[in-house]
C-alpha cells in the first residue's frame, strides 16, 4: 500500500464553548447538565418577535484567545446570519461572523519528535451554539433540547498546514491547554464543550496542487481523532489509488463502525445564504480593551514548559506534566520558592500527590487542597533534614490531605520524628551488637546477608524511627566492613 | 357627540376632570366595536376582560391623584403584529393562529405601565407584507369611509379601528408604507419614527432594517402623545438608537415661518390620480401661505426604490421567517411523514400566497450566484437613496410629498396583480430605505370623500419639528376633524 | 429572465415551501415579473458605493455577563405542537 506515496493533508476547526455564565445573545445559563429546555428564554427559543443582545464577556474572551494565538484583532467585525433548517437551530438561521471574523491570521506552535512546527490560524470568530437533538427510536420522534441554544463559541480555524493525525492530536491539546490556561473553556471534549472537525485531503508526493478535501464530522473525543483522521486519509489513498476521484462532501465518523460515512440527509448542497445580520451593528473593539485584555493574559503553556525545563532543570516528561494544568502549575512553583530539590518535589507531585487527588475521584482538586504550598515544602525539607523518613512522610502527606493540618503538628502528634542523633542511634546500636553477639560472630565469620536482621533489630528497639542512613552506616562501621 | 368621537387628549382632559372613567370610555369603545365592527372587521379579537381590569385600576389611580402617564386610562388597539403576553397574537397569519406569547413586546409594557386599556388586537396583512389588509389570514378590513374599500395595510386594522371610532388611537408599524398609507386612506395622523427610535423587541419581524413602530390617531397632538410615550431606547434591542426623546409637544404650536420645505420633482409623477395630485399640491402651497419656503428639490434615485426595496425587504423575511417551521410553536401539519415534510407543508399551510411569493423571491435574492447581484446591489442603491435624501437635507429642514399615487382603492381590485399592488408604495419606501422619520396628514378629500394624505419627511430624530410642521397645517382647516360616515 | 420550473424548486426547497404544481408554475410567473422589475438596479453606476448594511446608528450595545431568569419550561413549551417532557418533539428525519 503506497500509503508513503501520498502527502496528507490535514486542516482543523475547533468550535470551543466558552465560560461565561450567561449566553451569547441572552442572559440564560450556561450551566451543562439541566433538564431539557430550562435554560431557555423568548430569545434563544427563537420566538417571534426576539432580538439578540450581546454579551461583552464573549467579546472579551474572543479578544484574549486572540492574542494568545499571535492574531491581529479586528477593530471592527460584523455579524452574519447562516440559514439552514433544523430542530435545534430555533431562529432558522445561526448568528455568527462570516466574512469579517474578529480575529485573523495567529499561529501555535507544536511539539513533534522532529522538531516544532507552527500552525498557522487562519480566524477566530465568535458565534451561537445550536440545540441538541436526541433520536428517540422507541417514538420514532426526535426529542428538542435547546438548552445549549446560544451558548456561546469561538470557532477556531487552521490553515491546512497539518501533515499527520498525530500532528492534529497534538495541536488540538497545545490548543486546548491554551485555551483551559486562558479560562475562556474548560477543554471537556467528551461534555461537547471542545469539538473538532478535521478537513482531511491527499496528495501525490512532488504534486503542487491539493487533493480534493472532504470535512469530517462527529468526532468527540480525543482517542477517535487519530482513528478518524487516519481512516479517512487511508480511504482517500484506496480510492485515487483504484483510479477513483475523492467527492466533495461531509462526512461523519462512526465510532462503532471505526469508519466515516457520507451525510445522507444533506439532500443538496447547503447554501447557507449568509448576509450581514440586521439586528445586530458591527461590533468595535476598542485599543483599551485589547491592551486590557493583553496586561490580563497569563504566561501559557509552551513557555511556561520550556521554562520549567531550564529554571527547574527537570526533565520534558515530568515539565510537561506539572504544565498540564496552569494550578498544578502555579502550586509546584510555589513550592519551589522553599524546596529546591525540584526533581525529589516534582516526584512527589508526581507519586503521592497524584495518587491522593485521583483517589478524591475529583472532590479534591489542586485549587482546593487543604494544605498551602509552604506546607509542604515544609514537609520535603524535613525528610531531606532527615527528621522524617520517606514513609513517614507519605502518612504525614495524607493527613495534612485529609485535615490541613500543619505538618510539624502533625508530626509531633504521631510522634513520627526521625531519630537522626547520631550519638542515639549509635547507642542502641551497640546494644543491639551487644545482645546478639553470636550474630555478630556470624557475620564477621562471611554470613553477610543477616546484615538485615540487626538493622530490624535497631529499628525495632527504636520503634521505626531511626534514621536508616544513620543506622546502616553505624552498623557497618561497628561491625567492621 | 358621542364620547368616542373625542380625541385621545380630549378623553384624557375630561378624564383628569372627573367628567368620565376609563372604564365608562372603555365600555363606549367596545359598544362601539359590537356596533360597527361586523361591517369595518378592523378586529381579530377584543380583550375585554384585560381592558376593563386596566380601565379600573386607571380610574384608582387617577382617584388616588396619582395618573401614570397623560393618557392614562385611554383605550387603544393594537396591530397584532406586537406580542401580547397571554393573548393570542396571530400577525394576520394561519401560521400563528393559536399562538399564545409567554411575553410582552416593549413598547406594548411602555403602554401597560402608561395606564392605556388595550381594547384588542388589530387586523393586518400577514407578516406586515401589504398595502390593503386583503392579504390578511382571517379576511380583509373595510375602509370606514367607504366600505366597499380597503383601509390600505399593512396596519389596516389600526387605521379602521381609529377612524371607525372604535378605539382612541392605535399602534402600526411601518416598513415600507404600512402605517402612512392606511393613515392617509382613513384621515388619520399616523408616523413612522426613524429607525432605531422606537423599540422593535417583541415585534413580529418582517424586515429588520426597515421596521418601524409607530402611532396612528386622529389629529397630530394625540400622535405626538402617543409617540412620546414609547420613544425610548431598549436594552432588549440592539437596534434602538442611544437618543433621547425631546417633549414632542413642547413646540407643537410653533408654525412653519422661516423654515425651508422640499418639494421633490420625483415625486409627482405619471398616472398619479388627479384628485390625489390636485389636493397634495393646494396643501403644499398653504404651506407657503403659512410662512414656509417651498424649495424645489431633487432625490434622482426615487425610482429604483421600489426595486430596492422589493429584494432587500424579501431577503430579510425570508431569512426572519424561517422561524416557523411547525417545531415549537405556531402551525404543524401532523400528516406530515418525516421532518421534511413537515417544515414543508406546515409552511405552505400556513403561510398566504404574498408571504410565500415574497420569501421565494428572498431566498432567490440571497442564494448562492445571486447574492451580489440581487442583495448586494441592493443594499448599494441603498446607500445612493440615502445620499439623496441627506443633500436635499442640506437645502431644506423637511419635505413636503404625496402618500399614495390614489387614494383608498376597491377591495379586490389588485388582488390578483402582485405588482400593481406594490406601486402603492413608491411614494413610502424611500424613507424606510433612508432610515428617515414620515409622517402622514389629512390633507383633504376627494370627490367621493375619500381621504387624501400629505407626507411629511424629515431629518434623523426630527420627529418633534415633523409633528410641528404637521400642526400648522391642520390647524388652519378641519379636515382632521371629520369623521367617518360610520 | 425566466425563471425555469426547476429553479423554482430549488428556491422551493431552499425555503422549505412544499408548494403544489399550480403553486409552481403561479410563482414562477409572478417572481419572474419582479425579477424583471427590479432588473433596472443593474442600469445604475454603484461602483465604490458602499452596501447599507446596517440601518441603525447605534454602535455595539453589549450586556454584561449575567444570568437573568429564565422561562420556565411550561411557560416554554406552552405553544408546542408536540413535547416529549420538558422536550419539543419533532418526527424523525427519514433518510
Amino acid at each position: 500500500m503506497p500509503l508513503s506515496d501520498f502527502q496528507p493533508v490535514i486542516g482543523l476547526e475547533v468550535h470551543s464553548q466558552l465560560l461565561t455564565k450567561s449566553k451569547i445573545f441572552c442572559g440564560c445559563s450556561t450551566e451543562f447538565g439541566a433538564e431539557p429546555n430550562r435554560n431557555t428564554c423568548p430569545v434563544c427559543l427563537g420566538m417571534p418577535g426576539v432580538l439578540p443582545v450581546l454579551n461583552q464577556r464573549v467579546v472579551e474572551f474572543a479578544v484574549r484567545t486572540g492574542l494568545a494565538l499571535g492574531c491581529t484583532i479586528k477593530k471592527t467585525s460584523i455579524w452574519s446570519r447562516k440559514n439552514y433548517f433544523y430542530p435545534d437551530l430555533p431562529k432558522g438561521y445561526q448568528i455568527t461572523q462570516y466574512d469579517q471574523p474578529i480575529c485573523e491570521w495567529g499561529k501555535l506552535t507544536i511539539d513533534m519528535p522532529e522538531g516544532e512546527k507552527i500552525i498557522r490560524i487562519r480566524r477566530i470568530h465568535m458565534e451561537e451554539d445550536a440545540g441538541k437533538n436526541v433520536h428517540d427510536a422507541s417514538v420514532g420522534e426526535s426529542l428538542v433540547d435547546l438548552n445549549r441554544a446560544g451558548v456561546p463559541l469561538l470557532e477556531i480555524v487552521t490553515e491546512p498546514d497539518l501533515r499527520s493525525a498525530d500532528e492534529a492530536v497534538e495541536y488540538l491539546k497545545a490548543l486546548r491547554d491554551v485555551l483551559v490556561y486562558l479560562g475562556v473553556n474548560d477543554g471537556n471534549m467528551e461534555e461537547g464543550s471542545f469539538r473538532c472537525d478535521a478537513n482531511v485531503s491527499v496528495m501525490r508526493k512532488g504534486e503542487t496542487q491539493y487533493g480534493q478535501r472532504v470535512e469530517l464530522k462527529n468526532i468527540n473525543s480525543f482517542r477517535f481523532i487519530k482513528q478518524a483522521i487516519e481512516y479517512e486519509i487511508g480511504r482517500h489513498v484506496e480510492v485515487l489509488e483504484s483510479g477513483g476521484k475523492i467527492d466533495q462532501e461531509t462526512r461523519l465518523w462512526d465510532t462503532q463502525r471505526g469508519e466515516s460515512r457520507s451525510m445522507r440527509s444533506k439532500e443538496e448542497a447547503h447554501d447557507y445564504r449568509y448576509f450581514p445580520e440586521p439586528d445586530l451593528p458591527p461590533l468595535h473593539v476598542s485599543d483599551a480593551l485589547i491592551e486590557q485584555m493583553a496586561q490580563g493574559l497569563p504566561e501559557l503553556p509552551r513557555p511556561k514548559f520550556q521554562r520549567f525545563l531550564s529554571q527547574y532543570g527537570l526533565p520534558a516528561y515530568d515539565a510537561k506534566l506539572l504544565c498540564a494544568e496552569r494550578p498544578l502549575a502555579e502550586f509546584f512553583e510555589a513550592c519551589a520558592q522553599h524546596s529546591k530539590d525540584y526533581k525529589k518535589l516534582s516526584n512527589w507531585f508526581q507519586g503521592e500527590l497524584a495518587r491522593l487527588l485521583n483517589e478524591s475521584g475529583g472532590a479534591v482538586t489542586i485549587s482546593t487542597l487543604k494544605f498551602t504550598p509552604g506546607q509542604l515544602a515544609e514537609l520535603l525539607t524535613a525528610v531531606e533534614k532527615g527528621t522524617l523518613s520517606n514513609n513517614a512522610a507519605k502518612d504525614v502527606l495524607g493527613e495534612m490531605f485529609r485535615t490541613g493540618k500543619a505538618p510539624d503538628a502533625i508530626i509531633a502528634e504521631k510522634g513520627l520524628a526521625q531519630v537522626s542523633d547520631a550519638g542515639a542511634v549509635e547507642a542502641v546500636v551497640d546494644e543491639v551488637l551487644a545482645k546478639n553477639a553470636g550474630e555478630v560472630e556470624k557475620y564477621r565469620a562471611g554470613k553477610k546477608q543477616i546484615f538485615g536482621f540487626f538493622v530490624g533489630q535497631v529499628m525495632k528497639a527504636m520503634k521505626g524511627k531511626g534514621n536508616p542512613t544513620l543506622v546502616n552506616d553505624l552498623l557497618k562501621s561497628k561491625l567492621g566492613d | 357627540m358621542e364620547l368616542t368621537d373625542l380625541s385621545m387628549l380630549e378623553l384624557a382632559a375630561k378624564l383628569a376632570a372627573g367628567e368620565v372613567s376609563s372604564v365608562e370610555a372603555t365600555r363606549a369603545c367596545l359598544a362601539r366595536v359590537a356596533q360597527v365592527d361586523g361591517k369595518v372587521k378592523a378586529f381579530l379579537r377584543l380583550d375585554e376582560k384585560g381592558a376593563l381590569a386596566a380601565a379600573e385600576a386607571s380610574d384608582a389611580r387617577r382617584k388616588a391623584g396619582s395618573p401614570a402617564s397623560p393618557l392614562d386610562g385611554v383605550p387603544i388597539g393594537l396591530k397584532d403584529i406586537f406580542l401580547t403576553e397571554g393573548l393570542e397574537t396571530t400577525c394576520g397569519s394561519r401560521i400563528l393562529q393559536g399562538f399564545i406569547p409567554p411575553y410582552d413586546s416593549t413598547v406594548v409594557s411602555l403602554l401597560k405601565q402608561a395606564g392605556l386599556p388595550i381594547v384588542g388586537k388589530l387586523n393586518m396583512d400577514e407578516f406586515a407584507m401589504g398595502s390593503s389588509n386583503e392579504g390578511s389570514a382571517y379576511g380583509p378590513t373595510h375602509n370606514p369611509w367607504a366600505l366597499d374599500r380597503t383601509p390600505g395595510g399593512s396596519s389596516g386594522g389600526s387605521a379602521a379601528a381609529v377612524a371607525a371610532r372604535e378605539v382612541f388611537g392605535a399602534l402600526g408599524t411601518d416598513t415600507g408604507g404600512s402605517i402612512r398609507q392606511p393613515a392617509a386612506f382613513t384621515n388619520l395622523v399616523g408616523i413612522k419614527p426613524t429607525y432605531g427610535r422606537i423599540s422593535r423587541y417583541g415585534v413580529i419581524a418582517y424586515a429588520s432594517s426597515l421596521d418601524q413602530v409607530g402611532p396612528m390617531a386622529r389629529t397630530v397632538a394625540d400622535t405626538a402623545a402617543l409617540l412620546q410615550l414609547i420613544a425610548r431606547h431598549d436594552p432588549l434591542d440592539s437596534t434602538s438608537a442611544p437618543v433621547e426623546a425631546p417633549d414632542y409637544r413642547e413646540d407643537l404650536e410653533g408654525g412653519v415661518r422661516g423654515l425651508k420645505l422640499g418639494v421633490p420633482r420625483e415625486y409627482f409623477i405619471e398616472g398619479m390620480d388627479p384628485e390625489v395630485e390636485a389636493t397634495v399640491r393646494e396643501a403644499v402651497k398653504a404651506y407657503e401661505r403659512l410662512g414656509a419656503t417651498l424649495v424645489d428639490v431633487s432625490l434622482p434615485h426615487t425610482k429604483y426604490a421600489l426595486a430596492t426595496y422589493y429584494l432587500l425587504a424579501p431577503a430579510e423575511a425570508s431569512s426572519n421567517l424561517a422561524r416557523y417551521d411547525g417545531v415549537r410553536y405556531g402551525l404543524r401539519a401532523k400528516d406530515a411523514k418525516g421532518l421534511r415534510e413537515m417544515y414543508g407543508l406546515s409552511r405552505d399551510r400556513g403561510f398566504g400566497s404574498e408571504v410565500k411569493r415574497r420569501i421565494m423571491l428572498g431566498t432567490y435574492a440571497l442564494s448562492a450566484g445571486y447574492y451580489d447581484a440581487y442583495y448586494v446591489r441592493a443594499q448599494k442603491v441603498r446607500t445612493l437613496i440615502r445620499q439623496d435624501f441627506t443633500k436635499a437635507f442640506e437645502q431644506v429642514d423637511a419635505i413636503l410629498s404625496p402618500i399614495s399615487p390614489v387614494p383608498a382603492f376597491k377591495l379586490g381590485e389588485k388582488a390578483n396583480d402582485p405588482l400593481s399592488m406594490y406601486l402603492m408604495d413608491v411614494f413610502t419606501l424611500p424613507c424606510n430605505l433612508a432610515g428617515l422619520p414620515g409622517l402622514s396628514l389629512p390633507c383633504g378629500f376627494t370627490k367621493s370623500n375619500l381621504p387624501i394624505g400629505l407626507q411629511i419627511l424629515g431629518k434623523p430624530f426630527d420627529e418633534a419639528r415633523l409633528l410641528r410642521i404637521a400642526r400648522a397645517f391642520e390647524r388652519e382647516n378641519d379636515f382632521s376633524r371629520r369623521l367617518a360616515p360610520l | 429572465m425566466k425563471l425555469t420550473i426547476e429553479q423554482v424548486r430549488h428556491v422551493a426547497s431552499l425555503a422549505r415551501l412544499s408548494l403544489t404544481p399550480e403553486e409552481e408554475q403561479r410563482y414562477a410567473t409572478q417572481l419572474d415579473a419582479v425579477l424583471d422589475a427590479v432588473a433596472q438596479l443593474q442600469e445604475l453606476d454603484v461602483s465604490g458605493v458602499e452596501p447599507t448594511s446596517h440601518a441603525t446608528l447605534a454602535s455595539s450595545l453589549l450586556r454584561e455577563d449575567v444570568t437573568r431568569p429564565s422561562l420556565p419550561p411550561e411557560k416554554g413549551l406552552a405553544n408546542a405542537p408536540a413535547k416529549m417532557g420538558t422536550s419539543f418533539a419533532v418526527p424523525k428525519i427519514i433518510e
